[in-house]
């Protein structure tokens, strides 16, 4: 089960301290994590399942191209940090 | 007249109440988050749509004048929608009137326009719009894609509506968004071709407003020029005005079809005031001639923008709100003759409405 932390400005949405989700790859560890709480969908995702323009993501430490950020595989280890992009700021 | 208004910028939220000692405000929501519009219903329900920077486009209801917030589902384009395009901003939101009193509509960046019929719990994109062949000739206005800013009920049909788009002319149903057709001859676009600059499709209406109690008289502010319509948008006759005819904003009188307001700007590479002083255009003889108003208004050292929906006019026709790009609100209680500055210091105000 990869290990997911979110920013803290997503604090009212989802617990503080990370939660867990299997899957393969990034958008599946999403994917199922958003199945068991479907309203943080739409801050990460966009209409379309695309990772939203302005929110990166980190795994083990390394901060993934946007572009193929979901379709990185990841370990069951993997620690994964879900952040705001400053783009957007 | 109207005591209260509802104020959204792009920090925040706000109710307005004029008391005994005047104006005060209240920050009733969203602190620090930017608010593109919002609707208070005859109801007392009031819908809030933000735009979270990062997080994307969200919708908030409450049921209780501000007090307490609830988050309810935001429209979203299907994931087999032609295109596949994503929400990037609720820049629109209307009642349905009063033959639909549970409908919401809201017209979006991208130009999807989306009806709920059951206040905001689900959403339904009109597809026969969003298919139409012309929609291959729409483009941005200030934003990457086109968008819709002005929905508009027929108050006498249950069936019509009208809306405009930004660029993308004007459209109309007449069988509850079965089908639309576009609408707007005698507009004129500078901005493409020669040859193209009557194509009803790539218009720029920036802002479409009709009067209530002659539903057929409606007024635009076009990127280029003023115009009115005495059939309901099929036809346009664009007005001489004494001043800059730019702007995006317009308010349409409750009850007098000859009477509207607009907000005039340097056009369109400039986007302000012209020598810094700000004014408002009135017409009370349906376009032939205009008052000038400056009274109670900066006349020197002025950057203020209203945007298309920063300005109101009340049931009774008579007080006036505008709010700016630079956070400043005023009113008016003799239909624009007079302003008074109510607030100098909100942050940018995106849209003000009479509640």
């Amino acid at each position: 089960m990869a290990e997911i932390h979110f920013t803290s400005h997503l604090r009212n949405l989802v617990p503080d301290g990370p939660m867990s989700a299997s899957g393969v790859t990034v958008g599946e560890a999403l994917d199922n994590l958003v199945a068991g709480q479907p309203h943080v969908r739409s801050y990460v995702l966009d209409d379309q399942g695309r990772l939203r323009k302005h929110v990166c993501i980190f795994a083990d430490g390394e901060r993934l191209a946007h572009d193929s950020a979901l379709s990185r595989r990841i370990g069951p280890d993997t620690k994964l940090y879900v952040m705001q992009a400053l783009s957007g700021g | 007249m109207s005591d209260r208004l509802l104020v959204a910028t792009r920090k925040g939220l706000f109710t307005l109440e004029r008391k005994r000692a005047g104006w005060t405000a209240d920050l009733i929501g969203f602190v620090g988050n930017p608010v593109t519009n919002a609707l208070r219903q005859d109801d007392g329900v009031i819908f809030a749509a933000l735009k979270l920077g990062h997080f994307g486009p969200k919708l908030h209801r409450s049921d209780d004048d501000g007090r307490t917030w609830r988050e309810i589902a935001a429209p979203a384009f299907a994931a087999d929608t032609p295109s596949a395009p994503s929400l990037f901003q609720i820049w629109s939101l209307e009642g349905g009137g009063r033959h639909h009193p549970n409908r919401l509509w809201i017209g979006a960046i991208p130009a999807g326009l989306f009806r709920s019929d059951d206040r905001g719990e689900s959403w339904q994109l009109m597809d026969a719009l969003w298919n139409v062949p012309e929609r291959a000739r729409w483009f941005g206005g200030g934003y990457d894609d086109a968008g819709i800013h002005s929905i508009s009920p027929d108050p006498r049909d249950p069936a019509r509506t009208l809306v405009a788009i930004s660029c993308g002319g004007v459209w109309e149903t007449r069988d509850d968004g079965a089908t639309w057709n576009v609408l707007g001859k005698g507009l004129v676009a500078p901005y493409v071709p020669p040859e193209q600059a009557e194509d009803s499709a790539i218009q720029d209406p920036h802002r479409v407003t009709r009067c209530a109690a002659a539903p057929d008289v409606m007024w635009m502010q076009h990127h280029a020029g003023v115009y009115r319509s005495a059939d309901a948008g099929a036809h346009w006759t664009r007005l001489s005005l004494p001043c800059d005819d730019f702007g995006f904003a317009v308010a349409a009188h409750p009850r007098d079809a000859q009477t509207a307001w607009f907000v005039p700007a340097l056009k369109d590479e400039i986007r302000m005031p012209r020598d810094g002083a700000l004014c408002v255009s009135r017409t009370n003889d349906g376009g032939k001639t205009w008052q000038i108003m400056r009274q109670g208004l900066p006349q020197r050292d002025a950057y203020d923008l209203i945007y298309r929906h920063g300005f109101d006019v009340d049931h009774s026709g008579s007080r006036l709100a505008m709010g700016s790009t630079t956070g400043a609100l005023w009113t008016s209680d003799d239909g624009g003759e007079r302003w008074d500055l109510v607030n100098a210091h909100l942050p940018p105000i995106y849209a003000v409405s009479f509640i």
